[in-house]
């Protein structure tokens, strides 16, 4: 426990080490919050997605903080149900069961770029009379614009941008830019910017019926990270992206170094044809190219990141590191401790597991924090190849969503570059730990 | 069997005898093998050495590094296996030993080694160390292991005990490290003690400090102790008879006053010359040393070994035969053809 | 006179940072060393005679923390030379070592005669021709077969790697080594053989020795002066034969009671305790916690007493101070 001690408190004297650890338990508190506010079931359906789950959301949005290195602003996304305060709902009951409905939704547009889309998803019941709905919206400048009008069936879904009759009456400008801009003023369209309202003017005709309707606004941004093709929120696949990179980085190199560790000690003790077998597999293993076999795994086989997390552990046991440790191992053989071990009779299994072994873990720690990069960067390639755990949101996946659809060519930089620095952040995090805990537990290059 | 009634057996035979353990005609040879098969020879290390180790009695093996008193040590250690001849502890044959027996035989045998920063594990606690050797030796109960932790550290003068219990090797000087080493020797209560060079890594002043523990202990315990040693100097304090070791055999084999001051074999003879006291006319002479260095196990010269090196070959016999022991007076045997 | 003398150490002062902080391993050492002489310089590990070594040549580690005093070698004060005055005047030129464990650290892939020309190439600037031939002359000095010029360390054994690491030190022809236990992991016969090869140097070069080690009945080999160190500080200086038959300092008295003698069968003495730490060493005289002879004046930092030619650091010798 002192040592452990020790080695904290001397670890506090590199500043590096300190932006190190910084990172990692930001990471790690981050992996708990994420995987207990989003469970891993709600996770994959929302990952899976589809339009129900996110129709709020614009396609290929950058992120809304996006606007703060932009000199036009571009239009942010909401929307809002008549729950919202800045919606006004009437009813005033009429003659014979029919009733008025008025929904009005407020809204500022400050923005110098048009939105995607506006949507309205009605919900209404009724028995056999439809009701009835008209549609304006109020500009800042009070002018009054007729949006449409028709009949409301159960489920019902209005889209500005696709209304033909609107698009004739706004004289051939899309909705989306007509609504909002002055047709009348000269050179290119600009919106207007100040409150908007957004009336629904519903009638019904039966006792009972009712009428409500959500107003979606798909702007030019959205949110802390964006939206992707498929109008996923980043925020999802980034968030659960750092207890996946995590889990698959401290598994892989934790799994590897201990049997790696193991398998040396074993070697290194017995000698004789245990130790021949396990050198001759390394080598075999070391010709071996590790991530087309990866990829066969992948392709032919499973792409589960249990499968790929094994096969990844299987294929770094026998490595360069097994050869390393073996040669400690052989010298650590030799100290006269252990001859005292053999002296009292201690088993072989003992000897190697609570004589050799604990030798080793001052080495073992900095190099296993060390390795959690390779391993991390490892999983978000083979996702950036299409082999990707099917199911799971993980940065790779962002970055192979990405790549195909050419979020580069297109200039969706944003959709590349934040699972993109969250890897580097966390390689980086990783490494500069684990280069201070190797001065720390490696005397060699203690006081450089 | 049980280790119990090995025990009591043995302590039967025990009063019959007085014996505790006795090497015959021990072999301990190595095979040189050529890139790693083929046979290339043996290293003789240790090549037919005989003697007695009486209960509570100390015996010093002197010789200079190379010479096989290492592989002598580690083979009574039961950690290499003799190639030939038999090592006798209470008349049994360790070599044959059941499994069970050779458990009861490694608590009867202790080792005190001669680097103790190198002979601690420097990650466990010295509890722990001390309680390792328990656990291995079957002492299940964690109460009494406690006990016996505690009662080896007051035997070897580490009190309060409670203070060095929790401590690692490092944070302990020489002496007290070497005191953990000795302690742990002695846990299981052995009736015969190894000590290799157990005092040449110790500064002077705590080595007398050493050396008086384990003749304490040798006395309170009625401990037989072979005490392994290059330095002629420190054998008068603690051992009762000397074996002189050169190149794998024991040259001669003598009472501690009489190696002192009647050596008969040249080469105890030359390690006695070589050997200073602190005396500032040391520096106004040179020392007589044999020239050229101790010869390769692997092909020992024929003969006498020490025969190339000696002033006092006889030409025409050292070379060609090998000396038998001769007994120049009781209990002192040497193997030079000077006293035929 | 000063100029008199080979070498004159005046107040030297290492201190080393640790993680726990100033490690005071040379703290005011005076020492003065004349020509064809050897000075022995005894302590028990930790007391830091290898540092003080380390000081008079000037090899220092990175994290010195303070180091300063006079060194005069041959009259000359090397303090005051920048580090490559040093390198090409004093180190190996005038003085050199032979470091601890020496025999090995050989160069495992060169041959031994290569290893010992190399300091006269770089400090004498000689052909390399010259050079192995100084080497061969060198090997006859130190005892060793000229055949043996064309081995690898490997080849040899720990007492001619050992007469190998001599050899380099002398090559250059300096005035003064210092070797730092250059027997302590050799065996009874091979020591006795490296201190008659050190005495017939001492004779026939005229070279002058510091010998730093804990053994103190082979030092008396070659000891014609002895320097005690304790905690950092020299305790005792004197010729040797009298310091061999009677000590002055208390710690030198228990440290010759406590070595074992061949035939001698009186009764040993060890001191209890431990030395103290070099990080915070005690106020007043450092050996006091130890000393069966303390009084009261111990808890001030006792001065040096001159008595007939010799030193003691310590106050029981405050009024019996000679001449």
């Amino acid at each position: 426990m002192n040592t452990i001690k020790k080695a904290f408190s001397s670890l506090l004297q590199y500043p590096s080490a300190i932006a190190g650890l910084i990172v990692v338990l930001v990471l790690i508190i981050a992996s708990i919050y994420v995987v207990i506010t989003i469970p891993y079931s709600t996770a994959i359906s929302l990952w899976r997605g589809g339009e129900e789950v996110w129709y709020k959301n614009p396609k290929y949005a950058p992120p809304a903080w996006f606007n703060n290195f932009t000199e036009k602003k571009l239009a942010e996304s909401f929307s809002m149900t008549s729950a919202d305060p800045d919606v006004v709902r009437e009813v005033i009951p009429g003659d014979k069961g029919t009733s008025r409905i008025n929904l009005t939704y407020t809204f500022d547009y400050d923005f110098d770029v048009f939105p995607q889309e506006m949507l309205l998803y009605f919900n209404s019941t009724f028995e056999s009379k439809q009701p009835f709905v008209s549609i304006v919206l109020i500009t800042p400048d009070q002018r009054e614009i007729r949006v449409s009008d028709f009949g409301v069936a159960n489920k019902v879904t209005y889209r500005f941008s696709q209304d033909e009759k609107l698009i004739r009456r706004l004289g051939g400008v899309s909705p989306v830019e007509g609504l909002f801009a002055n047709l009348d003023a000269e050179g290119p369209l600009v919106p207007v910017k100040g409150t908007y309202q957004l009336v629904l003017k519903g009638v019904t005709f039966e006792e009972g019926s009712d009428i409500d309707a959500e107003f979606v606004f798909h702007g030019q941004v959205y949110g802390l990270a964006g939206t992707d093709h498929a109008r996923r929120d980043l925020t999802l696949p980034l968030m659960w992206g750092i207890p996946v990179a995590l889990a698959f980085g401290l598994i892989a190199s934790l799994g590897t170094s201990v049997l790696t560790m193991i398998i040396a000690a074993i070697g290194a003790w017995y000698g004789g044809w245990v130790d021949e077998l396990i050198q001759r597999i390394t080598e075999v293993n070391l010709v071996l190219p590790f991530l087309p076999i990866l990829i066969m795994v992948g392709t032919f086989y499973s792409r589960s990141i249990w499968v790929i997390l094994g096969a990844t552990i299987l294929l770094s046991i026998f490595t360069a590191s097994i050869k390393s440790y073996r040669a400690i191992f052989l010298q650590t053989r030799e100290s006269t401790y252990i001859e005292a071990a053999r002296a009292y009779g201690a088993s072989d299994a003992r000897i190697i597991f609570l004589y050799l072994i604990p030798r080793m873990i001052p080495l073992l720690i900095p190099g296993l924090v060390s390795s959690v990069p390779a391993f991390v960067f490892l999983e978000a390639s083979l996702a950036v190849l299409g082999l990707g755990d099917p199911v799971l949101p993980t940065w790779g996946k962002i970055i192979n969503d990405a790549q195909n659809n050419g979020a580069l060519y297109k200039g969706y930089y944003y959709w590349i570059l934040e699972p993109a620095v969250l890897l580097m952040v966390t390689g980086l995090g990783f490494a500069m730990l684990g280069f201070a805990l190797d001065r720390i537990f490696n005397p060699r290059l203690r006081g450089m | 069997m049980t280790a119990e009634t090995i025990t009591s057996e043995v302590i039967t035979e025990q009063k019959k005898r007085d014996v505790l353990i006795s090497i015959k005609n021990l072999h301990v040879w190595f095979e040189l093998r050529r890139w790693g098969f083929g046979h290339a020879g043996y290293v003789r290390a240790v090549d037919n050495v005989t003697f007695d180790v009486q209960r509570g009695e100390a015996i010093a093996v002197v010789g200079e590094s190379g010479c096989g008193k290492s592989s002598l040590m580690k083979t009574i250690l039961a950690l290499y296996r003799p190639t030939k001849g038999e090592i006798l502890f209470d008349g049994k044959d360790i070599s044959k030993m059941s499994a069970a027996e050779m458990r009861w035989y490694r608590g009867q045998v202790g080792y005190v080694q001669q680097d103790p920063y190198g002979a601690l594990p420097p990650f466990m606690t010295v509890e722990r160390i001390l309680e390792e050797p328990l656990i291995v030796g079957g002492v299940k109960d964690k109460a009494e292991r406690e006990a016996r932790v505690y009662k080896v550290m007051e035997e070897v003068k580490m009190s309060p005990v409670s203070d060095f219990l929790k401590k690692f090797p490092h944070m302990l000087s020489g002496g007290q490290q070497q005191r953990v080493v000795i302690a742990r020797a002695m846990i299981m209560e052995p009736r015969f003690l190894v000590a290799d060079e157990p005092v040449s890594m110790l500064d002077a002043s705590v080595r007398v400090e050493i050396l008086k523990l384990l003749r304490g202990l040798q006395e309170q315990h009625d401990l037989s102790v072979m005490y392994i040693t290059h330095d002629l100097s420190t054998v008068s304090y603690f051992s009762e008879r000397i074996f002189v070791m050169y190149a794998g055999k024991l040259v001669e084999k003598s009472g501690v006053h009489d190696i002192l001051h009647n050596a008969s074999h040249p080469y105890t003879n030359a390690l006695l010359a070589g050997t200073s006291d602190p005396d500032a006319n040391n520096a106004l002479s040179y020392k007589e040393v044999p020239p050229g260095e101790p010869p390769s196990l692997v092909n020992p010269p024929p003969g006498c070994r020490f025969h190339p090196r000696c002033s006092r070959m006889i030409p025409g016999l050292c070379e060609i035969e090998e000396p038998p022991e001769f007994e120049i007076e009781p209990r002192h045997q040497t193997s030079c053809w000077l006293y035929k | 006179m000063a100029d008199k003398m080979l070498l004159r150490i005046e107040d030297l002062l290492l201190h080393f940072r640790a993680g726990a902080g100033v490690v005071q391993a040379v703290d005011g050492v005076n020492l003065e060393l004349n020509y064809h002489r050897a000075v022995v310089i005894l302590g028990e590990s930790g007391c830091g005679k290898t540092s003080l070594a380390k000081a008079i040549l000037r090899m220092l580690p990175r994290n010195v923390h303070a180091y300063s005093g006079k060194v005069f070698v041959e009259g000359k004060d090397t303090m005051a030379l920048d580090d490559e005055e040093f390198r090409q005047n004093v180190r190996w030129v005038a003085m050199s070592l032979v470091p601890q464990a020496a025999m090995n650290s050989l160069n495992p892939v060169l041959k031994v005669g290569e290893q010992v020309a190399e300091p006269a190439i770089i400090h004498l600037g000689v052909s390399k021709q010259e050079a192995l031939e100084m080497g061969r002359k060198m090997f006859q000095h130190v005892g060793i077969s000229v055949d043996f010029l064309d081995r690898y360390p490997f080849e040899l054994s720990g007492g001619m790697r050992q007469r190998v690491a001599i050899a380099m030190a002398l090559i250059t022809s300096p005035n003064l080594v210092v070797l730092d236990e250059p027997t302590s992991a050799l065996d009874v016969l091979t020591q006795a053989n490296i201190f008659n090869v050190l005495k017939r140097i001492k004779k026939d070069l005229g070279v002058s020795f510091i010998l730093i080690t804990h053994d103190i009945a082979t030092s008396s080999e070659l000891a014609d002066d002895v320097a005690v160190m304790y905690a950092g500080q020299i305790v005792e200086t004197g010729d040797a034969m009298r310091f061999f038959t009677e000590p002055l300092h208390p710690y030198s008295k228990k440290l010759m009671a406590s070595v074992p003698r061949l035939r001698q069968t009186s009764e040993l003495e060890f001191i209890t305790g431990q030395p103290p730490s070099l990080i915070n060493p005690p106020t007043g005289c450092r050996f006091a916690a130890r000393c069966v002879s303390r009084f009261e004046k111990c808890d001030q930092e006792p001065p040096v007493f001159q008595r007939q030619g010799r030193t003691v650091k310590c106050w029981l010798y405050e009024h019996e101070n000679g001449s």
